[in-house]
């Protein structure tokens, strides 16, 4: 399990890719991702593509990063979810926080 | 033998050194005793190694003997003349190539063309001039040294054509097993594959599955030869073992799937289709990825359906990106399936046209309807090839749906499913010192993926696992009250309690139980799955909120059982809350 970071190449992106199992063992990881004051970034986007497994812990933890950039101003996008991660996400009425793809 | 001196090129000019010159043998066969000796002469003064013969019989003896890099042939000798000597001599060196000058005192055109067309390479006129002697020496004995290098890199070459058609014959032999295992001698499958077509990484295997189906695979194998069939091996072995495990046609694309994924290089990959024929549900489960479209042949309307495809091949996707969903296809008595490789479409004639998907579409869909098509297609692209011997890598298969009788015998020798888990269960008991540093989820996620089945839903069991697990840990054994989680500090407070509550942990336990027992039929299975903790159980303060539709202030918690229960058939709390049951039922995707 692994989480990396890099912001995109217009600088307003904050790209975070997880990489195995997303849950709270990956908690801390995930938080120092996004708390390092960048300040100038418009969104945020968690991308899932190599993410294998997750449980409600991990939608915890994207709320908390929901609020961190602004509750409901705040622009998320998780990106490449496969078809489980999106019925889980959908059963939590996520679609509505975040947008998915 | 007598050269050691290597030769860049036929302009190298670089005079002979006298010490080579004397490793440089020349036969002088002339009956006059003075031109004899006047040639013998020049050639000792320039240091070269002389030796003589004075009729045609003699030079023929001499040469036998000395074995000469060079051969001076008076024209006309006694006993044997200069020609039929040179015919004798230019038999017994073979492929080596010994330079024969003729000497003749004659000088009309004709004689001298005569020279030449009986065997020479050259002639030297009477008297004689030293320096063109020389000259021409110098340049035969290049010839004759390139001859020799050029003889012994051919035989170096037919050795290791030697040695790499027998390497290649034990490893046909090995492949040939390998790709030709299973059941393909059942009577309702028909193949086809071309001599070189195993070898260029075409593979089929069929095997039958104790769910009662049969299972098949065709595959092709980017790039040729031994590079390409390499891959072919850990597909065999993967496709066997998970078959007559019992696993389903999905569960096996996608293990070969992420094995040829991470071993294969890029740009090295498999296309394929893949088949579950199951005889009593009367259907047809393929997946295809990269082969060229293949069909069924309809039995009653005489018609052929063109199959659906639209996967990437196996090998260029990680299994996280893969789609192993197979298309369902309803297969009634006498349809018959056909695959094949692009080997069939690119079959050339000799002159290099290809056979084409015009051709074989034409023959698909005739108008009037042909006893055999297997046969009839096959045919048609053997003519087409005739005898060009070019790269043909043909490779088509056709499988039948017999009817019952023929179904019963064949499932006969289907796997029992023993060698499978099925009707089985577990106990795993998590103590204090467990509990506090063993993550018991990738060792439960292991024992799943062994179960033909639950396999492909590792996925979501891992949610209602992870649910359980961390429900049993949190609230049962450490007692931490969800509503920590209401806000964001809440919530990473939350985690970090947990760590310290394990830490501290005293005593405390988590047992978990897992019971599988297959359903009538075999179409399908439950699970049950039980957490029981040490805990004074969490019912009360765990009083759930739910997320209303349409709520945008999100809760951090309360969406784990929510999960649970979208997942499992049924999920039940028993009061006070340190035992909880989830059932998962499944069953085969038809």
């Amino acid at each position: 399990m692994a989480i990396n970071s890099s912001v995109s190449g217009d600088g307003k992106t904050l790209m975070i890719e997880v990489d195995g199992r997303f849950d709270a063992s990956s908690l801390d990881e995930f938080r120092s991702c996004y708390e390092g004051g960048q300040s100038a970034l418009a969104g945020y986007e968690v991308n899932l593509r190599k993410a294998e497994y997750l449980d409600s812990s991990a939608l915890g933890m994207l709320l908390v990063l929901r609020d961190y950039a602004g509750g409901d101003k705040a622009e998320i996008t998780i990106s490449n979810c496969s078809p489980e991660v999106k019925k889980i996400f959908a059963i939590s009425s996520f679609e509505k926080l975040f947008s998915i793809q | 033998m007598n050269s050691v001196k290597t030769t860049d090129s036929v302009n190298d000019v670089a005079p002979v050194k006298n010490s080579s010159k004397a490793k440089i043998k020349i036969l002088v066969a002339e009956d006059s005793a003075v031109d004899r000796m006047i040639l013998e002469c020049m050639l000792k003064k320039d240091g070269y190694n002389v030796i003589l013969a004075e009729d045609g019989v003699e030079a023929v003896e001499k040469f036998e003997q000395e074995n000469p890099d060079l051969v001076f042939l008076d024209v006309l000798m006694p006993n044997l003349n200069g020609m039929e000597a040179a015919k004798k001599i230019r038999a017994l060196s073979g492929d080596l190539f010994t330079p024969i000058v003729f000497l003749t005192s004659l000088v009309d055109t004709e004689s001298l063309v005569t020279c030449l067309e009986s065997g020479g390479d050259d002639f030297l006129s009477k008297p004689y001039n030293a320096i063109i002697i020389e000259a021409k020496i110098k340049a035969f004995y290049r010839m004759r040294e390139m001859n020799q290098t050029m003889v012994r890199q051919r035989d170096q070459i037919e050795l290791n054509n030697k040695h790499l058609m027998q390497e290649q014959e034990v490893a046909k032999q090995v492949f040939d097993k390998i790709t030709h295992a299973g059941t393909l001698d059942l009577p309702i499958i028909k193949y086809y594959m071309s001599a070189l077509a195993v070898f260029n990484g075409d593979v089929l295997l069929a095997d039958l599955s104790p769910t009662g189906s049969l299972l098949m695979l065709l595959g092709d194998f980017t790039g040729h030869g031994l590079p390409a069939a390499i891959g072919s091996m850990p597909l065999a072995s993967i496709f066997h073992g998970m078959a007559r495990k019992g696993f389903s046609i999905g569960d096996i694309i996608r293990e070969i799937n992420g094995k040829l994924y991470h071993t294969l290089p890029v740009g090295l990959f498999c296309c394929a289709t893949a088949v579950d024929l199951s005889f009593h549900k009367k259907r047809a489960l393929i997946w295809s990825g990269g082969l060229p479209e293949g069909g069924i042949y309809r039995a009653a309307s005489q018609r052929f359906d063109v199959l659906k495809s639209g996967n990437l091949p196996l090998g260029v996707l990680s299994n996280r990106e893969f789609n192993h969903t197979p298309i369902r296809y309803e297969m009634n008595e006498g349809d018959e399936l056909f695959l094949w490789s692009d080997g069939i479409i690119e079959a050339r004639k000799p002159e290099g046209e290809m056979f084409g998907e015009e051709r074989l579409n034409a023959l698909l869909h005739a108008k009037s309807p042909v006893a055999d098509v297997f046969g009839n297609i096959l045919k048609q692209v053997q003519e087409h090839i005739g005898d060009s011997d070019g790269d043909d890598d043909v490779s088509m298969v056709s499988l039948a749906m017999p009817n019952e009788n023929v179904a019963q015998k064949i499932l006969l020798s289907a796997p029992k499913s023993r060698g499978s888990l099925a009707d089985w269960a577990m106990t795993l008991r998590l103590n204090t010192s467990s509990l506090k540093t063993f993550d018991p989820l990738p060792l439960l996620l292991n024992v799943i993926s062994e179960v033909p089945h639950l396999r492909q839903s590792s996925s979501v069991l891992y949610t209602v696992l992870s649910e359980l697990f961390n429900n049993a840990v949190e609230h049962g054994v450490l007692n931490l009250s969800s509503q920590l989680k209401s806000s964001p500090e809440g919530f990473v407070e939350y985690y970090r309690l947990r760590k310290e509550g394990l830490a501290e942990l005293v005593e405390g336990w988590v047992t978990i139980d897992f019971e599988h027992q297959l359903e009538e039929g075999a179409d399908g299975g439950v699970l049950t799955i039980r957490f029981t903790d040490s805990g004074s159980g969490f019912v009360k303060e765990n009083d759930i909120e739910r997320t209303a539709e349409g709520n945008l202030h999100p809760n951090y918690y309360g969406r784990g059982l929510q999960l649970i229960e979208s997942i499992c058939e049924k999920l039940t709390i028993n009061v006070p809350g340190n035992k909880v049951e989830a059932i998962f039922r499944w069953s085969t995707d038809d």
